[in-house]
């Protein structure tokens, strides 16, 4: 192969590589067979932050004051201290709950544990570890770097970095199945969901879970339905309620691959704040670009050997020119 | 005798102290960083955790340091010998702008003291998009160094190393171009996995690869030429105007190709209405174009070409080009939702600057007392 050869061959492939369309994207990941998930009914919600309290005090973390009032949780947004937070979206004039038109509905924010987690994609040290059995999705704090990757890549901005600890580390629900507290692993619910008296917050597998929130879509808005609490797979209680007018779509059930906590409501997403978010997971397009590159460079290794020749016969033609 | 030689020029001067006190500064807030934490000095938020520091120090200054790899593939790979004199300041300043990245990387840090991590193999996940990047940029940044070795083996008159050295530094050259282009372009797969929370104008999926590369590239001509036409400005110097007219050729092709693959994908995703939404996004595209197109129609024409003050606007045109489209990408247009936004502190820009001042202290002085630039036709070094 003379040099005019292995050029147009390696800008061949280059261009190859880098062309859209020739990387494919991998598939998204498919939900862990025995994952656990939590189902977060909006209509339910009544904002009574018996979650948040719950959280913080498994968690062991302080509760958020407003100004110097620390009698209550008076928590806004996920932060290092708050893993769980219960957040009031309103439209218009928000007189009626649950009304899309003005309306208010209590939304719950915490780790969606991805089925196709951005944040365990693109952490560089494995700091981030999506569990293969439960799908639960776990912090490292030995091997963090705190490079904050994962914030840019969760599509839900989840993980929250302490800024104002100079050894601060990296904050997120972890299921409540950290080392050391291993709830579910010692077969409990998490927190959140042992605490809600309303069962808006349910425990259980992501497949009954699905199958749970499936039910509640074909029922007809005004009728009395039976709601379970605690874990759906065997209720601690339950309650009798009408059925209000359910958005016909389960969060979750796709969006970005899926998430292990599915969100229902009755008001539309985006107006909960929800992402705008197709069904691939985009990690899945990164890290086909990502291996594709290198697969077509294949290669860096093969790159390296073409280039080193081509770089030394042009430093020795140099050299002859010099000499002459 | 070397083509190359030392500047020599008194080191101290006005503005090499102005610089000195830039430094001073962004000294204080970055001992105020690492005691108290990097809330205390940034406006970094759960929405916004990549500021200035991750985007211009790392993001962009990388970019801004690709003269040295631009040059190697000119020089080396395409074989353009002529090239070879622009090399070694470049090379200087592609160390320095790594270096700063390198040093940025560890400032950002959160757990900084945990770096080596990232370079344990059971700990690396190679899946991870950043992990390409830190790894390319940390053995770009040693291969820099060995790159610009024989400067200093030159100064100290070190022949016999100086020959060992020759005989592998090919091999280090092709490292230095296989490098650059491998975390460039991975630079730009970052924004993938950002999703839907970079601006569609700047949301081009498969195509984020090549539009990093291409940039990178057309960055590192721009500041060879920069460099180049300033010293000639500013040290009265030889302006080797045939060479960067040359330069200038290449780039305004490579520029036409970015900005047809940047049309390409924006029409036939379509996304062209956006251009004329009125907001800050479309503000800041067509403002990023004129930069863009500035340097190709003003360097189209060969006369044009054979003007310093026409190469010198369009370079630094081209660089702000370049800058911004990253900037834009990264953090200008980057909306993560509802109750976030973000702005550098004071403190954070200076840290930022500080560190500037000090690559541009270390690079007057390395060039004041190291063969560095190419030797003067004019005639002896002794003016100024
Ligand atoms: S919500 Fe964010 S932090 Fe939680 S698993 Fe998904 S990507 Fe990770
Ligand atoms: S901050 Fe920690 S967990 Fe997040 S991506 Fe970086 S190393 Fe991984
Ligand atoms: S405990 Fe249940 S009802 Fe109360 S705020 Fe939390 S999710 Fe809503």
């Amino acid at each position: 192969m003379n040099r005019r050869d292995f050029l147009r061959a390696s800008l061949g492939s280059a261009a190859a590589a880098l062309a859209p369309g020739a990387v494919s994207a991998r598939e998204n990941l498919s939900p862990a067979p025995q994952a656990v998930g939590m189902l977060f009914d909006s209509t339910l919600c009544v904002g009574c932050k018996a979650c948040v309290a719950k959280c913080k005090e498994v968690n062991q973390m302080p509760p958020t004051p407003l100004g110097d009032e620390v009698y209550a949780d008076f928590a806004q947004d996920l932060s290092p201290q708050t893993h769980n937070v219960i957040k009031v979206f309103r439209n218009g004039s928000p007189q009626t709950k649950d009304s899309p038109t003005d309306g208010f509905a209590f939304e719950k924010r915490s780790c969606m544990h991805c089925v196709d987690p951005g944040c365990v994609s693109v952490c560089p040290v494995t700091a981030l570890v999506k569990h293969p059995v439960t799908g639960i999705v776990n912090y490292d704090a030995d091997a963090c770097i705190g490079c904050r990757t994962c914030m840019t890549g969760c599509p839900y901005n989840v993980p929250q970095f302490d800024y104002d600890n100079p050894f601060g580390l990296l904050h997120k629900c972890e299921f409540c199945n950290q080392k050391g507290l291993e709830r579910i692993d010692q077969g409990l619910l998490t927190g959140c969901a042992e605490a809600c008296p309303t069962g808006a917050t349910l425990f259980g597998s992501r497949e009954a879970l699905l199958a749970e929130a499936k039910r509640r879509m074909a029922l007809t808005p005004g009728e009395i339905y039976n709601y379970p609490m605690g874990d759906v797979r065997a209720p601690a209680s339950h309650h009798e309620k009408a059925v209000p007018k359910y958005q016909q779509h389960i969060w979750g059930e796709r969006e970005a691959g899926g998430t292990n906590v599915l969100h229902l409501s009755a008001i539309p997403f985006d107006q909960l704040g929800m992402p705008p978010l197709g069904e691939r997971s985009y990690v899945s397009i990164s890290e086909g670009v990502q291996h594709g590159l290198y697969s077509y460079m294949a290669l860096p290794a093969v790159v390296l050997g073409g280039l080193t020749w081509l770089v030394k016969r042009n430093i020795d033609e140099d050299q002859e020119g010099d000499e002459q | 005798m070397s083509q190359y030689q030392p500047l020599q020029r008194r080191i101290l001067t006005l503005p090499f102290a102005f610089l000195g006190l830039l430094a001073l500064i962004g000294l204080y807030f970055l001992i105020e960083r690492f005691v108290n934490g990097m809330g205390a000095v940034t406006n970094l938020n759960g929405g916004f955790p990549w500021g200035i520091w991750v985007v211009y120090d790392i993001v962009v200054g990388t970019a801004l340091a690709c003269g040295g790899y631009a040059l190697a593939v000119t020089v080396y790979v395409f074989n353009k010998g002529q090239y070879h004199p622009l090399i070694r300041p470049a090379l200087l300043a592609s160390l320095l702008g790594y270096g700063l990245g390198g040093l940025g990387a560890i400032i950002d840090m959160g757990r900084w003291w945990q770096f080596y991590n990232l370079f344990l193999p059971w700990q690396m996940n190679f899946n991870s998009v950043m992990l390409e990047v830190g790894l390319c940029v940390s053995a770009y940044i040693l291969v820099l160094l060995i790159e610009f070795l024989p400067t200093v083996l030159q100064k100290y008159n070190a022949e016999t190393w100086l020959k060992r050295l020759n005989k592998v530094l090919f091999f280090v050259i092709a490292l230095g171009v296989l490098l650059p282009t491998m975390h460039q372009s991975s630079l730009g797969t970052m924004l993938i996995a950002m999703g839907w929370k970079v601006h569609p104008l700047w949301q081009t999926l498969h195509l984020q690869p090549l539009l990093a590369v291409l940039t990178a590239f057309t960055m590192g001509f721009a500041i060879v030429m920069f460099e180049a036409s300033l010293s000639a400005v500013g040290f009265r110097r030889d302006p080797e105007t045939q060479l960067l007219s040359g330069l200038g050729r290449i780039m305004v092709g490579l520029i036409a190709f970015y900005l047809l693959i940047r049309f390409g994908e924006i029409l036939l995703r379509g996304k062209f209405g956006l251009l004329f939404a009125a907001d800050l996004a479309s503000l800041m595209f067509l403002l990023e174009t004129a930069l863009f197109a500035y340097p190709v129609l003003v360097l189209r024409s060969a006369s044009a070409r054979n003007s310093p003050r026409a190469l010198l606007y369009g370079a630094v045109s081209l660089l702000l080009a370049g800058a911004l489209y990253r900037f834009n990408a990264f953090l200008i247009t980057l909306d993560p939702g509802p109750g976030y936004s973000y702005f550098p502190a004071l403190p954070e820009l200076m840290v930022t600057i500080g560190l500037v001042a000090i690559e541009i202290m270390v690079f007057l002085f390395v060039i004041k007392t190291f063969p560095v630039l190419p030797r003067d036709h004019k005639g002896p070094a002794s003016h100024g």
